[in-house]
C-alpha cells in the first residue's frame, strides 16, 4: 500500500530570518510545489513552544515528514530532536542570511536561496524513511580473542569482569605470549625504580579460575564469516579438531615476531654466540634468576656488557625498520639492571641516538639506571668483531665526536618488533593488478575471514594494523574486528595493557550495538541501512570494492551481500554504484538527486549561475557553518547539499545536475592518501577516483572540464571553503553560462 | 540543571577534553548513563586550542566534530559545564558527587545568534588564546564550541554591558539572576579525566619567559597559527609584530629536570618536530628552525615523521640544554647560549622568535586533590586497587599524546562500566 506522504514544513523567523527573508514567499513554497501538508511560521521556533508545536502535529497524525526551516542541522539539535519521524533541516540562517549581506541589491537572490532551500528540502523529504534495521543478528555477549599473550590475555579478563564470555585461541601450547618469555618487566607502578614481575603467572592463574574464559591452545582460526553479533568461526587444534562457534565480535591480540638479527651482519649476530637479542638476555637472565649471568659461548660470568639500540631500526637501510619499536630503550635499561643488581661492579654500557623513556615512569626508570651506574653512551656501533674470545665494540662518540672500542663479554642488541598482521591484503591485490609472476613467501592468514575483501584486516603502514589511530585508535577497517597490542602498532606491555582494555571496551560496545542494529562508529546509532534492487543489479562488483570496511560480499551469482553489522552506513556503496540501486532508508539517490532537481533554474537572460555543491557533512559543511558564523560572505548562486561522505557521490548526481542546466558543481571532501582523514578512510579517495572519468562525461555533453572541480576541504577552511565555491562562480563568469539551460 | 537523574549505576566523568569525552562517549554508546562535567564553558579541553595534530598534519576540530555529533546523538549522555566536582564521598558502586556549577548567565534558549556580543563594550583577556588577545563580556568561547551556547563573562554582570546584553537578547536567553548552584550526584564509578596545564614558562628563570617579549610557548605558538586567532594565523614577534621566519625550539623547558617537572612530557618533541612544519608552511623557504634537544623522543611509528623532518635542509637540530638565553635590545632578537655537546661546541645564536616546548603538568594540584586518590611523585593518578571504582583517565593518569590518551580513555571506560554491570547484577 503506497503511503500518503504528509509533511509539515515548519520555518522560523526568529535570529532576523523574519526580518531577512519574505518567509510568506518560504511558506507558499512549501504548500505549493513542495507539496507540504502544512506549512507554519514561528518567531522562535526552537523554543519550548515552537517545539511543542511540531511534536503535537507528529502526534495527532497530521504530519509523517518534517521540514525544519531553521538554522544549520548542526545547530539546536537537543530542541530539534525528533527520532520518530523522517526528517530534514533546511539551512536557513548559517546557509543564506549569514553569508549574504544585508542590502537591497542583495534582497532578490537572498531570497532566492532561501527559496530554492526550501524546495530542495520539501522533495528530499519526500523520499526519506525513518529507518528500520534489519535485526538479521540477535545479542551475542562472546567475545573472541585471537592470541593468548600479554595483550590477549588482559583482553580476556577484562571482558569477562565486565559480564561477558571469552574465547581465547593460542597458536603455542602455553599463555604468555613474548611476555612470557621475560625475566621481569619494565616497572608500571611508581616510584619506578626497579624491574618488576610480569605478571604473567598471576594472569595464567587468573584466566584459569574464570568460568567466562575458554581457552583453546595450540589452535588457529581457519574460518571467520558473518559479522559482528553473528561471526561464525572455526577453531582448528593442531589435533586435527575443528569446533565451529559463534562470537559477537573479536579481538585480535596476535602480537609481533622480533626482528631477524641475522641480518645485521655488521654486528656479528649470526658468527657470535655472545652478540645475542634482548629476547635471548631475557632467557638467559631467568636461567640465572637473580644470580650471574652467563655468556652463551663458554658459560663465563658477564662482566663487561654492550646494549646496542636501534639495532636495524629507525633506519632506512634496505632490510632495516625505518620505525621506532618504542620499547626497547627501556627494556635495555631493564636488562642493565639485571645485571647490576647482582653485582654492582659488572660495567653496563647503552650506546644509543636518543634514549627514548617517555612519560612520568619512562624518565623516572632512567634515573634509577643511571642511579644504579649504567653508563649511557650518545653513540653509533659501527662493527662487532671476535677479539680472543671477547668482543670488540667500535662505535663513534658523539659527545666526543670520535671512534673508540670498547672490549666486552656480551653485546645485547635492540632489535624492533614486527606486527603478526597476517596476509596483507592490499599488496595481494597490487599483485593482481600487475600479473606479477614474482611468487612472494606465503605468509599465513590469522583470521581466514571469508570476506570478498580479502583474509585479514588492511594495513596501514609499515604492516601495523591501525587507521584512524589519532582520534579514534580502535577504528580498524573491519567492523566488529577490534586490534589491540604490538599487532596494532609498537607498544611495551604497559601500553598493551590499556590497549587491550579499550580494545575490550569496543568490543563489547560493538556486541551490543550489533545485537540493537545500530552503526559502528563514527555513525554510531544510526539505524539506517543500504538495501539494493536486485532486478537493476548487473553484478559489476563497485559496491564491493569499493566499500572501505569490506561490509559487502557477493554472492555466487555476483550479486552484492549486505552484512548490516558491518556497514558503516557511509554510502561509499551508493556512489560507486553505476545503476544506482543502492539506497539507505533516508539518504539515498534520490534524497539526494531530487535536491539537485528541485532548484530553480533561472533562465539564461536572467544571468544568475547555479553552482551545486555536494559537501562532506562532517569536515566541509561544518566550515561553511563556521564561515557563517563569522558571516564570510560567498556566492548567492550555490546551493550546498551536505552529504554523508564525499565517498557517496554518485556521478550521475554531476550529470543530472550539468544537463538540467547548473553552471558549475564543486564537490568537497576530505584529505585523501596516507595521512587521510576521510573518516570513512577511502570515501573522499573513490570519489576522486570516479571523478577521474567525468572528463569523458564533460566531453559528449561538450562542456568545459572547469565546470566541475573536486576539493579536499578541512574543518578548519573556515575561508578557503567560501573562496573555493566564488572560485567557480568567477570561473563561470569568465566561460560564460551553460548551454543547457530552458 | 537541578534536574540530573543519576544512580549508582551512572558513570561520573570528570573533565571534557578529549579523553573525557573519550570515556563517556566509548561508556554511553554501550548503552550506559554518563553525566560528564566539565569546567570550562564548552567541552573538548586543551586539544581545541591547537591548529593541528602530530604527525597527520591534521585538525583536531575534526575529530572533535565527529565527538561533538556522537555527543548530540547520544540520549545516553548528559553533560554540565562550568561545573567542577568539590567531593566525592562512598565506596565503589555507590558514590556521591558534589558538583560546583559557576554561572553561564545564559540559557537554553540562546540560538547563538550573537545580538550579546555586538551589544557589550568591556573586554578581558582571552584565556582561550593564552590571553594573547581580548575578547568581549559576551562570547562564544571559540568557531565550534560546543555547547553553541554564548557565554556571560561574570566580571560584567552587575554592570551596564550585562543589562545590554539581556536588552539585545530577543530569546530570554540571558538570565542575571543566575547563581553558583551545587549538586549531588550518584555514581557507581568515576571517571577522572581532568587533563593537564602547560607548566609555568616563567618558572624557568634562565630562559625569560617573563623578561623577554619574543620568548613564548609552544601553547602560544599553536593559537598563532589558527587563522581566527590572536595573530589571524601569523607568526608575529610579540615585541614588534613583526613576522617572525627564524624561530628556535627550546625542548624540555621543564621537563626532564628535578628543579622543575621530573618527569618527560612524552608530547613536546613531536610537538616541535610539526610546529618547524608551521614556519616551512608560513614562510617556504625563507622559514628556519632549529631545534635544541637532549633526546628527540619520536617513538614508534612517530620516527618516520621525525625522519621527514630531518630531511629539511631548513630545520636545524642541535643537542644541548641552552644554558640561558639574553635579549639583544637593538633587534629585540633572544640570543641563546649553551654548549652543543655534539662535539662540544660554545653557542651564542641569536634568532627572531624562540618557542619553549613547555612540559605538561596534572591540572590539579596534587597537594589539593578533592578526592582521596593514589598520586605518584609526578601528581598523575597511578593505577591502584585503593582507588576503588574512581580510574583516572588520559592525562591526569600520565604525559600521554591524543592517541595514548585516547586508548587509556576507551580503557578506563570499561573499567567503569565493569563496576556498574557489577552493580546491576548485584540489584537483578
Amino acid at each position: 500500500m503506497a503511503e500518503v506522504i504528509k509533511t509539515g514544513t515548519y520555518i522560523c523567523k526568529g535570529c532576523d530570518l523574519g526580518h531577512r527573508l519574505d518567509t510568506d514567499q518560504l511558506e507558499n513554497i512549501a504548500t505549493g510545489e513542495g507539496g507540504a501538508v502544512l506549512a507554519k511560521q514561528h518567531d522562535f521556533l526552537c523554543s519550548q513552544v515552537g517545539v511543542e508545536m511540531i511534536r503535537e502535529d507528529i502526534d495527532k497524525g497530521e504530519i509523517n515528514r518534517l521540514v525544519i526551516a531553521a538554522c544549520s542541522r548542526r545547530a539546536k539539535t537537543e530542541a530539534f530532536r525528533f527520532d520518530d519521524i523522517a526528517m530534514t533541516r533546511v539551512n536557513l540562517r548559517e546557509g543564506v542570511i549569514w553569508i549574504r549581506p544585508e542590502t537591497d541589491e542583495a534582497k532578490e537572490t537572498t531570497q532566492e536561496m532561501a527559496n530554492d532551500y526550501v524546495r530542495m528540502g520539501c522533495t528530499e523529504v519526500k523520499f526519506m524513511h525513518t529507518p528500520d534495521p534489519s535485526h538479521e543478528q540477535t545479542l551475542n555477549k562472546h567475545i573472541l580473542v585471537v592470541g593468548g599473550g600479554y595483550t590477549g590475555m588482559t583482553s580476556a579478563l577484562e571482558s569477562s569482569k565486565a559480564g561477558y564470555l571469552v574465547t581465547i585461541v593460542e597458536k603455542s601450547d602455553s599463555l604468555g605470549g613474548t611476555a612470557g618469555k621475560l625475566h621481569k618487566k619494565v616497572p608500571t607502578h611508581s616510584p619506578y625504580r626497579d624491574p618488576e614481575d610480569t605478571g604473567v603467572t598471576e594472569l595464567t592463574a587468573l584466566i584459569a579460575a574464570d568460568p567466562n574464559i575458554t581457552v583453546h591452545l595450540q589452535s588457529k582460526i581457519t574460518n571467520t564469516e558473518g559479522a559482528p553479533g553473528r561471526f561464525t568461526v572455526s577453531i582448528s587444534a593442531e589435533s586435527g579438531n575443528t569446533i565451529n562457534e559463534t562470537f559477537g565480535s573479536i579481538i585480535q591480540a596476535s602480537g609481533f615476531t622480533a626482528y631477524d638479527a641475522n641480518q645485521l651482519t655488521e654486528f656479528a649476530y649470526t658468527d657470535n654466540a655472545d652478540v645475542i637479542t634482548q629476547l635471548e638476555l631475557e632467557a638467559l637472565a631467568k636461567e640465572a634468576s637473580g644470580g650471574a649471568i652467563k655468556r652463551p659461548s663458554d658459560g663465563k660470568e658477564v662482566e663487561r656488557v654492550i646494549f646496542v639500540q636501534c639495532a636495524g631500526q629507525r633506519s632506512q637501510k634496505e632490510g632495516h625498520l625505518s620505525y621506532c619499536s618504542g620499547f626497547c630503550c627501556n627494556t635495555s635499561i631493564k636488562q642493565a639492571m639485571y645485571f647490576k643488581d647482582s653485582n654492582p661492579d659488572i660495567y653496563t654500557n647503552v650506546i644509543y641516538t636518543d634514549l627514548r623513556t617517555p612519560g612520568a615512569g619512562g624518565e623516572d626508570f632512567y634515573r634509577s639506571g643511571q642511579d644504579k651506574g649504567i653508563t649511557f653512551t650518545k653513540g653509533t656501533v659501527n662493527t662487532i668483531a671476535n677479539n680472543n674470545g671477547n668482543l670488540s665494540v667500535n662505535y663513534k662518540d658523539i659527545i666526543l665526536d670520535e671512534d673508540s672500542t670498547l672490549d666486552v663479554d656480551l653485546v645485547v642488541l635492540a632489535t624492533g618488533m614486527i606486527a603478526n598482521s597476517g596476509v596483507n591484503i592490499d599488496a595481494v591485490k597490487e599483485d593482481e593488478d600487475a600479473d606479477s609472476t614474482e611468487v612472494a613467501v606465503p605468509v599465513e592468514s590469522i583470521l581466514n575471514l571469508q570476506y570478498r575483501q580479502g583474509p585479514d584486516m588492511p594495513q596501514l603502514v609499515n604492516g601495523f594494523v591501525d587507521s584512524h589511530f589519532i582520534c579514534f585508535p580502535y577504528e580498524t577497517r573491519r567492523t566488529g574486528i577490534y586490534a589491540a597490542g604490538p599487532v596494532r602498532r609498537p607498544m611495551d606491555t604497559k601500553q598493551a595493557a590499556d590497549d587491550a582494555t579499550g580494545a575490550a571496551m569496543k568490543a563489547i560496545q560493538a556486541v551490543e550495538n550489533a545485537g540493537k542494529g545500530r552503526a559502528a562508529h563514527p555513525r554510531s546509532g544510526d539505524l539506517s541501512f543500504p538495501s539494493f534492487r536486485k532486478e537493476g543489479c548487473t553484478q559489476c562488483k563497485r559496491c564491493t570494492v569499493e566499500c572501505p570496511f569490506g561490509a559487502i560480499n557477493e554472492d555466487e551469482k555476483g550479486y552484492p551481500q549486505y552484512n548490516e553489522s558491518r556497514c558503516r552506513r557511509c554510502g561509499t556503496c551508493m556512489g560507486a554504484c553505476p545503476v544506482r540501486v543502492i539506497s539507505f532508508e533516508n539518504y539515498s539517490i534520490d534524497t539526494v538527486g531530487q535536491q539537485i532537481k528541485a532548484v530553480e533554474i533561472p533562465e539564461e537572460s536572467e544571468e544568475k549561475p547555479r553552482i551545486l555543491v555536494l559537501a562532506c557533512e562532517n569536515d566541509a559543511y561544518p566550515a561553511l557553518d563556521m564561515a557563517a558564523l563569522n558571516r564570510v560572505e560567498y556566492s548567492p548562486y550555490v546551493r550546498v547539499v551536505p552529504v554523508r561522505c564525499l565517498g557517496s557521490m554518485n556521478t550521475i548526481f554531476i550529470t543530472d545536475a550539468l544537463n538540467s542546466g547548473y553552471d558549475g558543481v564543486v564537490m568537497m571532501g576530505c584529505k585523501k592518501g596516507v595521512d587521510y582523514q576521510c573518516h570513512f578512510v577511502k570515501g573522499s579517495e573513490m570519489a576522486h577516483y570516479r571523478l577521474s572519468k567525468v572528463a569523458d562525461t564533460l566531453q559528449t555533453l561538450n562542456l568545459e572540464e572547469e565546470r566541475v572541480a573536486v576539493h579536499e576541504v578541512a574543518i578548519t577552511d573556515i575561508k578557503r571553503a567560501p573562496q573555493l565555491i566564488d572560485d567557480m562562480a568567477k570561473t563561470i563568469e569568465e566561460i560564460g553560462l551553460s548551454p543547457f539551460k530552458f | 540543571m537541578s534536574d540530573v537523574v543519576a544512580t549508582n549505576q551512572t558513570i561520573l566523568v570528570v573533565g571534557g577534553g578529549i579523553s573525557g569525552m573519550t570515556a563517556a562517549l566509548e561508556a554511553a554508546e554501550t548503552g550506559k548513563q554518563v553525566i560528564l562535567i566539565e569546567k570550562r564553558p564548552f567541552i573538548g579541553g586543551r586539544v581545541t586550542q591547537l591548529y593541528k595534530y602530530f604527525p597527520k598534519l591534521c585538525h583536531p576540530t575534526c575529530g572533535m566534530e565527529i565527538n561533538q555529533r556522537r555527543a548530540k546523538a547520544n540520549t545516553n549522555l548528559t553533560i554540565l559545564t562550568l561545573a567542577e566536582v568539590s567531593d566525592i564521598s562512598g565506596t565503589e558502586g555507590d558514590y556521591t558527587a558534589t558538583i560546583k556549577m559557576q554561572p553561564r548567565y545564559v540559557n537554553d534558549n540562546c540560538t547563538a545568534c550573537g545580538a550579546c556580543n555586538e551589544a557589550v563594550e568591556t573586554e578581558f583577556d582571552n584565556d582561550f588564546n593564552y590571553n594573547m588577545d581580548k575578547r568581549k563580556g559576551a562570547y562564544l568561547p571559540y568557531n565550534n564550541a560546543y555547547p553553541q551556547q554564548f557565554v556571560l563573562d561574570s566580571r560584567i554582570i552587575g554592570t551596564d554591558d550585562a543589562d545590554k546584553a539581556k536588552a539585545a537578547c530577543k530569546y530570554d536567553a540571558i538570565d542575571l539572576d543566575m547563581q553558583e548552584e551545587t549538586l549531588e550526584i550518584k555514581a557507581g564509578a568515576v571517571i577522572w579525566a581532568t587533563g593537564w596545564q602547560p607548566f609555568d614558562a616563567a618558572k624557568i628563570q634562565p630562559y625569560g619567559y617573563d623578561r623577554i617579549d619574543n620568548v613564548i610557548t609552544s601553547v602560544e605558538f599553536e593559537r598563532m597559527m589558527d587563522p581566527f586567532g590572536p595573530t589571524g594565523g601569523k607568526i608575529l614577534r610579540p615585541s614588534d609584530g613583526k613576522e617572525a621566519k627564524d624561530i628556535a625550539f627550546i625542548q624540555c623547558a621543564g621537563s626532564r629536570d628535578r628543579n622543575y617537572l621530573r618527569h618527560c612530557s612524552r608530547i613536546c618533541c613531536m610537538a616541535s618536530l610539526k610546529q618547524s612544519t608551521y614556519v616551512r608552511e608560513k614562510y617556504a623557504d625563507e622559514g628556519k628552525a632549529s631545534i635544541y634537544y637532549i633526546d628527540i623522543r619520536a617513538i614508534d611509528r612517530f620516527e618516520d615523521f621525525y625522519q621527514k623532518v630531518q630531511d629539511d635542509d631548513n630545520v636545524t637540530f642541535i643537542k644541548s640544554k641552552v644554558a640561558n638565553i639574553v635579549e639583544d635590545k637593538k633587534t629585540g632578537n633572544p640570543v641563546l647560549n649553551g654548549v652543543n655537546t655534539e662535539g662540544y661546541h660554545r653557542y651564542s645564536n641569536p634568532h627572531e622568535l624562540v618557542v619553549l616546548a613547555v612540559g605538561m603538568e596534572p591540572s590539579v594540584d596534587k597537594d589539593i586533590f578533592p578526592v582521596e586518590i593514589v598520586l605518584n611523585n609526578n601528581g598523575f593518578i597511578e593505577a591502584d586497587n585503593k582507588n576503588g571504582g574512581i580510574f583516572a583517565a588520559g592525562c591526569a593518569s600520565d604525559a600521554l599524546d591524543v592517541n595514548r590518551a585516547v586508548q587509556n580513555a576507551t580503557a578506563s571506560a570499561l573499567r567503569a562500566v565493569q563496576v556498574v554491570n557489577r552493580v546491576a547484577r548485584a540489584e537483578d
